[in-house]
């Protein structure tokens, strides 16, 4: 695990990614003291302050209603993080519950499942979550549930298909010929080795939980009690900040989940590379890597990292 | 008889940050045009490494510190990686040890044989097909078989179409690494019969490494056994497996099981081979050794000729038959 | 009631093995029933308390599901197999099985597979115990755990109890593996094939600790190999077997010195042997075993037996003791 850590953090993607990550959660954690207003609290306006553009005590400017845009951009920080994290816990829990049945025990049971996931995969996420709040009604929870609840099937998926190689390694045998019990199997056997898999993944679904949240909130669905870069682009398109060309309303929610979503992405994409199983080769050479060399045998289907190297690589 | 390969005093290293280490040290063997030399060890005694500089094919982190590798006199260590590969092909063949499954399984097993000629030679595929056919037979495939795929071949008909593959372009030498690991008894008795046959009708200078002494008994000609990525002893097959000079590779034979004499018991090496980047000063086999003397310890033994065309690298040597 | 007359510690009787196959579509135009590989035809021995048993045969002869249907491990679709006078498939009762898991336990073939990468010696080899619920501390758990490497090899257990399998060489390995099986303090071991993954010198190593185990704690072995040469060495019997069936069983002298079967004696003909005076005649047969899904009509070896006559097509021999030698399947026994 330590040596995983070790060269996660050998990578200039992990590194940016996270320090980018880190900016955010310090917003999201200490938001109220860092924020120099209280967008929730009232306030009085005069009409010169609405749409009123940066200056030196408004960092950002002014919305329509003459709030300050920087202490909101920060204060949505913990929306998005708290969707975003809430959700991708709850998909974690569901895709490797059900990769982990589906995968072990197989047959009918694991069948159902993967077609379940195969028709949530095609039906589209936006229009049935927009559905579901519509009836469900505008909530955190409700978000972060709808949300939770459509995007687990990635991992599902990957969780099924690490479980029906693992099904077939010896020491599964091994456990099952002591009389190990299949829970005990799973939990202690087969999980652990997923995990660092399971967790990669749930970095990017992290992401992605952000953007749907955004999405939702931007069409006018998200909680109207709390401020997020989802809705704040709502009010900044619905209020005419497009016309009145206030573009310090429109840019910094969007920067916002530009930035959040793309350190996710450069920390899940390093997790990933760090943790993914490589399949076994001899401690010198890779057989496929040899032949490649001397017989034209054309590689497989490979991901392109494992392409053969160039010839002057080798001394 | 022409020496199809020599090796000079090769020496290699691994370069890395965390373990740098000595891999092979000062190994000379020749293979003359048409017999076969094992080279034989136990895992990490070096055989690997070995046979990867042969082809150039070392890891990154492989250098080789010193030595020739002679093939018709032109230093293959002194070639450009383009006249290399011209070389790994047409006069040098291999056969990888699992390798056989790395077959495409998508194309058909003759087409992938003929695929290596259209490349290397640029043959027409007609050509080349019919070639193909001709290999399949030297290795006792039947040609129709071309039409099938790899998942419909076991894994010794398999192993045979590794070998069809590198004999594609008449090569003069031919390596085999672990040609019968993980192939039943029966099956490689079979693959040891053409890897003999090929030797002895085509002509072939074979190289074959391996751990099991029973293969280098069967098919080869020489052997070179090696041990902490030193050469123990080298020489004939009938003369050092009637009277090896080393106590390791008597050890070794000790520790081969012999039908004929049920009633022996199987002796076993106590210890450990010596791990590559923690050697010991003197000899290497010396922790394990019955034989040695305050000497193995501080002073490696360097290799001699003990008896005609038999080296040993022993301070004492074992005198005397080995009958059991 | 039967204390004088000792019970063989497993007792397999006719028992076999069919899988299902799934026909295709073909097939199930032609609402053709679908067929079967028949991995076990039939099988039937004795293990005795205290005996090596080796059961030799290539891949495809079936002697691995022998060992997983011994292990209960596999059901099979016919005959019984009986360990410590209890027939293994009828234990539908949690508490039978979790006996049988106790007192059977199994060594694999490849030590680098055969342990979790991420668990420790000790969480591997304490594992048993915690599976029986058999200790009730954690200091009596820790001192099992030590016996049972000790019994297995490994000098000082202290030093190896936290280390992971990738820090250990083979024979370390399949000695973790070994001690693995100890723990339980079975009555029966199963070994597939424990050393063919390791170094020629390891060999003979844990094959040595093996039979010490069997001679010390009289624990009966099942040694499943290919490897005729090393059952030669460490069984007491041997039993050949040849795509689904036992084609020849006996004392392992009397099997290597004096083979019946033709296919025995290939085997023993392909040994390699290292004494260069005694390179004797090979039988090198040629094809493989054939697909275990349309067994040969007579006797299953006739397509590859050099001693083959027409006769061998038609019958189907059976296990048979001819001439007061071991039993052995093959019509021409006697001329032999």
């Amino acid at each position: 695990m330590i040596t995983a850590l070790k060269e996660f953090l050998t990578r200039p993607a992990a590194i940016i990614g996270t320090f980018m990550l880190g900016i955010v959660l310090v917003a999201a954690i200490f938001g109220p003291s860092l924020a120099p207003f209280d967008p929730y609290a009232r306030i009085r306006v005069d009409p010169s302050d609405l749409f009123a553009p940066p200056d030196n005590v408004h960092l950002l400017g002014r919305d329509d209603a003459g709030k300050d845009i920087w202490s909101q951009l920060i204060y949505g920080a913990r929306v998005s993080l708290v969707v975003g994290f809430a959700a991708s816990l709850v998909s974690m829990g569901i895709g490797t519950t059900v990769g982990l049945v589906a995968g072990y025990y197989g047959g009918r049971v694991g069948n159902l499942l993967m077609r379940l996931v195969d028709f949530l995969m095609v039906v589209p996420d936006l229009p049935l979550m927009l559905v579901i709040i519509a009836v469900w009604g505008r909530g955190l929870f409700n978000i972060i549930l709808v949300i939770g609840l459509l995007g687990w099937t990635y991992t599902a998926r990957l969780v099924r298909s690490q479980t029906l190689s693992i099904k077939e390694r010896q020491y599964i045998l091994r456990a099952r010929s002591i009389g190990a019990s299949n829970q005990r199997i799973i939990l202690r056997h087969i999980l652990p080795q997923v995990l660092p898999l399971i967790v990669a993944q749930s970095v990017l679904d992290i992401s992605a939980s952000i953007l749907a949240e955004s999405s939702l909130s931007f069409l006018g669905l998200g909680d109207p009690n709390l401020i997020s870069w989802g809705s704040m682009l709502n009010f900044a398109m619905d209020r005419g900040a497009v016309s009145r060309q206030a573009w310090w309303f429109l840019l910094p929610p969007g920067f916002a989940i530009l930035w959040v979503t793309l350190s996710l992405i450069l920390i899940g994409n390093s997790l990933e590379e760090t943790v993914n199983p490589r399949t076994r080769s001899h401690h010198l050479f890779d057989a496929r890597r040899m032949v490649s060399l001397i017989l034209p045998v054309p590689q497989p289907a490979q991901p392109p990292s494992s392409a053969p190297q160039p010839i002057q690589d080798i001394k | 008889m022409t020496i199809a390969l020599e090796v000079r005093h090769l020496s290699i290293d691994y370069v890395s940050k965390r373990q740098p280490l000595k891999a092979v040290e000062d190994v000379s063997f020749e293979v003359k045009q048409g017999r076969s030399l094992a080279l034989v060890g136990e895992s990490g005694c070096g055989k690997t490494t070995t046979m990867l500089a042969l082809m150039r094919l070392l890891p990154r982190e492989g250098r080789i510190v010193s030595g020739q590798i002679l093939c018709n006199g032109v230093d293959l260590l002194q070639l450009s990686e383009n006249q290399m590969r011209q070389y790994r092909w047409q006069r040098i063949g291999i056969v990888f040890q699992g390798a056989m499954n790395a077959l495409n399984p998508v194309q058909k097993v003759g087409h992938q044989i003929a695929e290596a000629m259209v490349r290397h030679e640029q043959r027409s595929w007609k050509d080349a097909s019919q070639r193909a056919g001709e290999l399949m037979e030297i290795v006792g495939i039947q040609p129709e078989r071309a039409q099938q795929y790899p998942h419909q071949f076991s894994g010794g008909m398999r192993q045979r179409v590794m070998i069809a593959m590198a004999l594609a372009c008449k090569p003069d030498i031919l390596i085999a690494d672990e040609p019968t690991t993980a192939l039943d008894v029966m099956v490689q008795a079979q693959i040891l019969e053409i890897l003999q046959s090929l030797q002895k009708e085509l002509g072939l200078a074979v190289i074959i490494v391996t751990h099991d002494l029973g293969v280098v008994a069967e098919v080869c000609d020489e052997v070179l056994v090696m041990y902490g990525g030193k050469t123990a002893e080298y020489g004939t097959v009938a003369d050092v497996f009637s009277h090896p000079l080393h106590p390791y590779t008597r050890r070794l034979l000790q520790a081969f099981p012999d039908i004929d004499n049920l009633n022996s018991t199987l002796a076993s090496i106590p210890g450990h081979p010596p791990a590559l980047h923690d050697l010991p000063q003197g000899c290497r086999f010396e922790p394990r050794c019955a034989r040695k003397s305050a000497l193995c310890n501080t002073v490696s033994p360097s290799i001699s000729e003990l008896r005609a065309d038999h080296f040993a690298a022993c301070h004492h040597p074992e005198e005397g038959n080995y009958a059991n | 009631m039967q204390i004088d007359t000792p019970s063989p510690v497993l007792e397999v009787s006719n028992v076999r093995k069919l899988y299902p196959i799934s026909g295709g579509l073909r097939q199930f135009l032609r609402q053709q029933g679908s067929s079967f590989v028949h991995a076990l035809d039939g099988i039937s021995f004795r293990l005795e308390r205290g005996e090596i048993l080796g059961v030799v045969g290539e891949s495809g002869s079936g002697k691995s599901t022998t060992a997983l249907s011994v292990l209960g491990l596999i059901n099979p679709t016919e005959g019984h197999i009986m360990f410590d006078g209890q027939d293994v498939n009828q234990m539908v009762r949690s508490r039978d099985r979790m006996k049988l898991r106790r007192q059977v336990q199994m060594i694999f073939q490849d030590p680098y597979e055969a342990l979790n990468p991420r668990q420790t010696v000790y969480e591997i080899v304490a594992e048993p115990l915690e599976v029986h619920h058999i200790v009730r501390t954690k200091e009596e758990k820790t001192e099992r755990v030590k016996i049972a490497l000790l019994q297995a090899g490994l000098k000082p257990p202290e030093n190896y109890l936290k280390r992971y399998p990738g820090e250990l060489s083979g024979g370390q390995r399949q000695r973790v593996v070994i001690a693995g099986a100890l723990v339980l303090q079975p009555k029966l071991l199963v070994a597939d094939e424990p050393v063919s993954m390791l170094d020629v010198s390891i060999r003979a190593e844990i094959l040595n600790l093996l039979r010490q185990l069997r001679d010390e704690h009289g624990i009966s072995i099942l040694y499943i190999t290919h490897d005729l040469a090393t059952a030669g060495f460490f069984t007491d019997r041997i039993a050949v077997m040849y795509l689904g069936r036992i084609v020849e069983i006996g004392k392992t002298s009397e099997v290597l010195k004096d083979p019946i079967h033709p296919y025995t004696r290939a085997l023993i003909s392909v040994i390699p042997t290292t004494k260069q005076d005694r390179k004797q005649k090979r039988v090198i047969l040629q094809g493989e075993i054939p697909n275990p899904v349309d067994i040969p009509s007579g006797c299953r070896f006739h397509p590859r037996c050099p001693a083959a006559i027409d006769q061998c097509r038609d019958v189907d021999p059976q296990l048979d003791v001819k001439n007061g030698r071991h039993p052995v399947a093959c019509i021409r026994a006697d001329e032999t």
